[in-house]
C-alpha cells in the first residue's frame, strides 16, 4: 500500500503545487500586465511591465479605447469597425462577450457603478449610453461632428464629450440627456484628463497645438498649455493623449505628429520636459507606481518605455499594427 | 433702385459697426453659384469619372460643411444656410448675383467656369466674399487675382509642385512629357515646366499627343510610338480633359509609370484617404451625396467650414475686414487631411496637403518629407509670396 500511495500522494502535492504556481504566476502576470489594443490586428497584446510580449488575445474588428471593469476581471474593448464593446475576462487571457454598440464607436467611459457605458459614436454623432448587463442601448445624445473624447464628472452626472468637427466640449446632463453648455476650445479637440482633486478638465487640442483648461465650477476655459519644441513648428505638434498623475502635480501629453511626450507642471501649465517617442504617439498610460510611462506610437507600430523619473525613453517595442491604447492592470 | 438698395446696406452696416455688442445676423447665408449649362457637369461627361474632374455637383458638400459647423456655431447664436443661385447659362449669371447682392447675401462659394469668374468678382464687388471651390487656373490666383476672391481648390500650380516632390522624393528625375493640343493642356503643361524646374525633374522629350485613329497620325495618337523612348522614368502626360491620359498607363512601350492626368495624379482629396478622420468625413458626405467625394466635393465643404470659423469670432467684422482676416493666417480651418488650414496672405489661396493618388488610393501626401520651407512648408505647394503676380489686396 505505501509504495504505492507514496507516488500518488507526491504526483498529487506536485500537482497541486504546478497549479498554485500557475495561480501565482498569473497573478503576477496579471498584477503587471500592461495591455495595448492593435488596431489592424485586431487583438489585445499583453505585455509585461518592462514591455515583453506576453500573449496576444482576439478580439473583435479594430479595437481602439480600452477600460477596466469595476472589478477589474475584465477589460472592456471598443471595437470601431465591428461596432462593439468585447468583453475580455483577463483570467482566461480571451474574449468572452460583446455588446452592440452604434455606427464607428471611438471612446467611452463608464458609470461610477461600472454599470453603463457611454460611448462616442463617430458616424452618427452621438452620445450612447449601454447598459452593459443588458447590452440594450439606453439613450443618445447628438453631438457635434466626429465626437472622440468621452469623460464622466466624478459623481457621474455628467459627461463631457469633444467634439472635432464642432470645436466644442459638450457638457451633457445624463439625467435630462441634454447638452447643457457648448464650451468653445480649440481645434480638433481630442482627449480629457481631470485634475485629481476635480477643478479642472484637461482637453487636448490637436490642431491648436495647445490644451485647453477647463474649470469644472464654471465650466469655462480659464487657461491654456501651449507645446512648443525647438525646431518644430507649431503644425507639427498635434496633442491628443493627456494623463495626470495621481497627486495631480503633473500631466503627461502626447504630441501625435512631433513624436514626442511632454511633460506638464499643472500648477503653472508649463512644459518641464519633452521626452522622444516613436512616430504619431497618441496612448498614454502610467505604471501603477507612476514610475513608467507607456506611450503608443501609432505610425511606427511600436510602444515607448518612459522613466518618468529620469525623463527618457528607456526602451521601444514592437507592437502589431497601429496600436491605440496602453491600459496597465491595477 | 440699386443704388438706393446699396446705400441701405452700407446704412445697415454702419449701425453694425457703432452698436458693436448686436451680433450681426446670426443666420448667415451661403450662396453657392454655378450654371446650368456648365459643361462640367453634363450627365455624359459625369459617367467618365476622370481623375480630378469633378464627380457631381457640389451642394452636398457645401450643405455637409454647414451641418458640420452647425453645433460649433450655436453657443454664439450663429448658424449658417446654404441656397442654391443657378444661373441657366453664363447670360444669366449676372440677373442671379444681383440677386444675391439684392438678397445681400455676403458669401458666394464658387462653381464656375474659369471664364466667369471675372464678372462674379465685380459684381460682387466689396459687398460678398468669393470661394472659388472648383477651378484650378492659376490666372485667377495671378492676373486675375481679387481682393475679395479666395480659393479653398488647389491651384494647377500647386497639383505640378505635389507631383514634382514626389518624383523627386522617387529619384524618378527623367519625364517623357506628352503634351495635348488644347490651351488647358498647355496651361497644365506649363504649370509643369515650372514644378519641373523647381524640384530638379528633367524634360527628357515634350511630344504632342492627338486624340485620333487616323492611321497617317498614329505617331501622334498611338500610346506605343510615343513612348518608345528609352531613357525616362515616368511619363507625365498633360490632358485637361482626359480621355487621352486613360488609355495610357499599361499602354507605354517600356515599363513606365504614367503621372499627371492619369497615373499618379495629384488631387486635393481621395475617397480612401483613411487618416486625420478622413474616413468619418468620405463617410458623411457618401450618406448625403450617394457618391464619393473628390476634391471639388473637399474644397466646397471646407469653403463653408472657413465661413463658418470666420463668423464665430469675427461676424461683426465688415467684409473687407473679414478678407484681412482671412489673409492673416490667423483664421483656421481643420481640412481633415493633417493640419489646419489657412489662406495665404498674398494670393486668398488655401494652403493645404495634397494627395498623390493612383485609382485605388493614396501613395503619398505633399508636402513630402524633407522638403523645407524658411517659414510654412505648405507653402512650398504652388506661388509662394514672393513669386505671386497678385496685387490685389482688400
Amino acid at each position: 500500500m505505501q509504495p504505492t500511495r507514496t507516488p500518488i500522494a507526491r504526483g498529487l502535492t506536485a500537482c497541486t503545487l504546478a497549479v498554485a504556481l500557475a495561480w501565482s504566476w498569473a497573478g503576477q502576470a496579471l498584477a503587471q500586465s500592461v495591455y495595448v489594443s492593435s488596431e489592424k490586428d485586431n487583438k489585445v497584446l499583453v505585455f509585461d511591465a518592462a514591455g515583453k510580449l506576453q500573449s496576444k488575445i482576439d478580439v473583435c474588428k479594430r479595437p481602439r479605447h480600452m477600460m477596466f471593469s469595476k472589478d477589474q476581471t475584465k477589460i472592456y474593448v471598443c471595437c470601431g469597425d465591428s461596432n462593439q464593446l468585447g468583453v475580455v475576462d483577463r483570467a482566461s487571457g480571451k474574449m468572452v462577450d460583446t455588446v452592440p454598440l452604434g455606427d464607428s464607436p471611438e471612446l467611452f467611459d463608464l458609470s461610477p457603478d461600472g454599470k453603463v457605458a457611454y460611448v462616442s459614436i463617430e458616424d452618427d454623432s452621438v452620445l450612447a449610453a449601454y447598459d452593459l448587463s443588458t447590452k440594450k442601448q439606453l439613450f443618445e445624445v447628438k453631438t457635434g461632428g466626429e465626437p472622440e473624447g468621452v469623460m464622466l464628472s466624478r459623481d457621474g452626472k455628467f459627461a463631457y464629450v469633444t467634439s472635432e468637427e464642432a470645436n466644442v466640449v459638450h457638457l451633457i446632463d445624463l439625467s435630462s440627456k441634454k447638452i447643457v453648455k457648448d464650451i468653445k476650445v480649440g481645434n480638433r479637440p481630442r482627449r480629457f484628463a481631470a485634475s485629481p482633486d476635480g477643478s479642472e478638465i484637461w482637453v487636448s487640442n490637436e490642431l491648436s497645438a495647445n490644451v485647453s483648461v477647463i474649470d469644472a465650477k464654471t465650466h469655462t476655459v480659464k487657461g491654456t498649455v501651449a507645446f512648443d519644441i525647438k525646431g518644430m513648428r507649431a503644425s507639427d505638434i498635434t496633442p491628443v493623449g493627456v494623463l495626470m498623475t495621481r497627486d495631480g502635480k503633473t500631466a503627461w501629453v502626447s504630441l501625435g505628429k512631433a513624436n514626442h511626450v511632454a511633460e506638464v507642471d499643472v500648477a503653472t501649465r508649463k512644459v518641464r520636459r519633452t521626452v522622444l517617442a516613436g512616430k504619431r504617439a497618441w496612448g498614454l498610460a502610467l505604471s501603477q507606481d507612476e514610475k513608467q510611462l507607456y506611450v503608443t506610437n501609432g505610425l511606427s507600430d511600436d510602444m515607448t518605455l518612459v522613466d518618468t523619473q529620469a525623463g527618457k525613453a528607456i526602451r521601444t517595442v514592437a507592437v502589431g499594427r497601429v496600436p491605440h491604447t496602453p491600459l496597465v492592470s491595477p | 433702385m440699386l443704388a438706393a438698395k446699396a446705400l441701405t446696406a452700407l446704412g445697415l452696416l454702419a449701425v453694425g459697426l457703432s452698436a458693436a455688442p448686436v451680433v450681426q445676423a446670426a443666420n448667415h447665408t451661403v450662396a453657392l453659384v454655378s450654371l446650368d449649362d456648365d459643361a462640367r457637369y453634363q450627365s455624359r461627361r459625369l459617367e467618365r469619372r476622370y481623375p480630378g474632374h469633378p464627380a457631381g455637383r457640389l451642394l452636398p458638400a457645401a450643405q455637409l460643411g454647414a451641418s458640420d459647423a452647425e453645433v460649433g456655431l450655436r453657443a454664439a447664436g450663429h448658424s449658417i444656410k446654404v441656397i442654391e443661385a443657378t444661373a441657366s447659362s453664363a447670360a444669366d449669371l449676372g440677373k442671379v448675383l444681383q440677386q444675391l447682392k439684392t438678397d445681400r447675401v455676403a458669401y458666394w462659394v464658387l462653381d464656375l467656369p474659369e471664364a466667369q469668374f471675372a464678372q462674379a468678382v465685380q459684381a460682387a464687388g466689396s459687398s460678398a466674399l468669393l470661394f472659388n471651390a472648383s477651378a484650378g487656373a492659376d490666372a485667377l490666383r495671378g492676373s486675375q487675382c481679387a481682393a475679395m476672391l479666395f480659393h479653398s481648390y488647389p491651384s494647377q500650380a500647386m497639383f505640378s509642385d505635389a507631383l514634382a516632390q514626389y518624383l523627386a522624393a522617387r529619384s524618378w528625375r527623367n519625364a517623357l512629357v506628352l503634351q495635348g493640343p488644347e490651351a488647358a493642356d498647355q496651361l497644365q503643361g506649363q504649370a509643369w515646366q515650372r514644378a519641373a524646374k523647381r524640384y530638379g525633374i528633367k524634360t527628357v522629350d515634350t511630344k504632342a499627343f492627338k486624340l485620333s485613329g487616323d492611321p497617317r497620325e498614329r505617331d501622334l495618337s498611338n500610346t506605343r510610338l510615343l513612348t518608345n523612348d528609352r531613357n525616362h522614368d515616368v511619363v507625365a502626360v498633360m490632358d485637361a480633359d482626359g480621355e487621352f491620359a486613360r488609355t495610357l498607363p499599361y499602354a507605354t512601350q517600356q515599363p513606365r509609370p504614367v503621372v499627371g492626368a492619369n497615373g499618379l495624379v495629384a488631387l486635393a482629396w481621395h475617397t480612401q484617404w483613411e487618416r486625420n478622420g478622413g474616413p468619418q468625413v468620405n463617410r458623411r458626405f457618401a450618406r448625403l451625396a450617394q457618391r464619393p467625394m473628390v476634391g471639388q466635393d473637399w474644397a466646397a465643404w471646407v469653403a463653408v467650414k472657413s465661413i463658418a470659423a470666420l463668423v464665430s469670432d469675427h461676424s461683426k467684422a465688415a467684409l473687407p475686414e473679414q478678407a484681412r482676416l482671412l489673409r492673416s493666417g490667423q483664421v483656421f480651418v481643420d481640412g481633415a487631411k493633417g493640419p489646419r488650414l489657412s489662406y495665404r496672405a498674398w494670393d486668398g489661396q488655401l494652403r493645404q496637403p495634397l494627395f498623390l493618388s493612383h485609382v485605388d488610393g493614396v501613395a503619398g501626401t505633399a508636402p513630402l518629407d524633407g522638403v523645407l520651407h524658411p517659414i510654412e512648408v505648405m507653402d512650398t505647394l504652388g506661388v509662394d509670396e514672393k513669386e505671386s503676380p497678385c496685387k490685389a489686396k482688400p
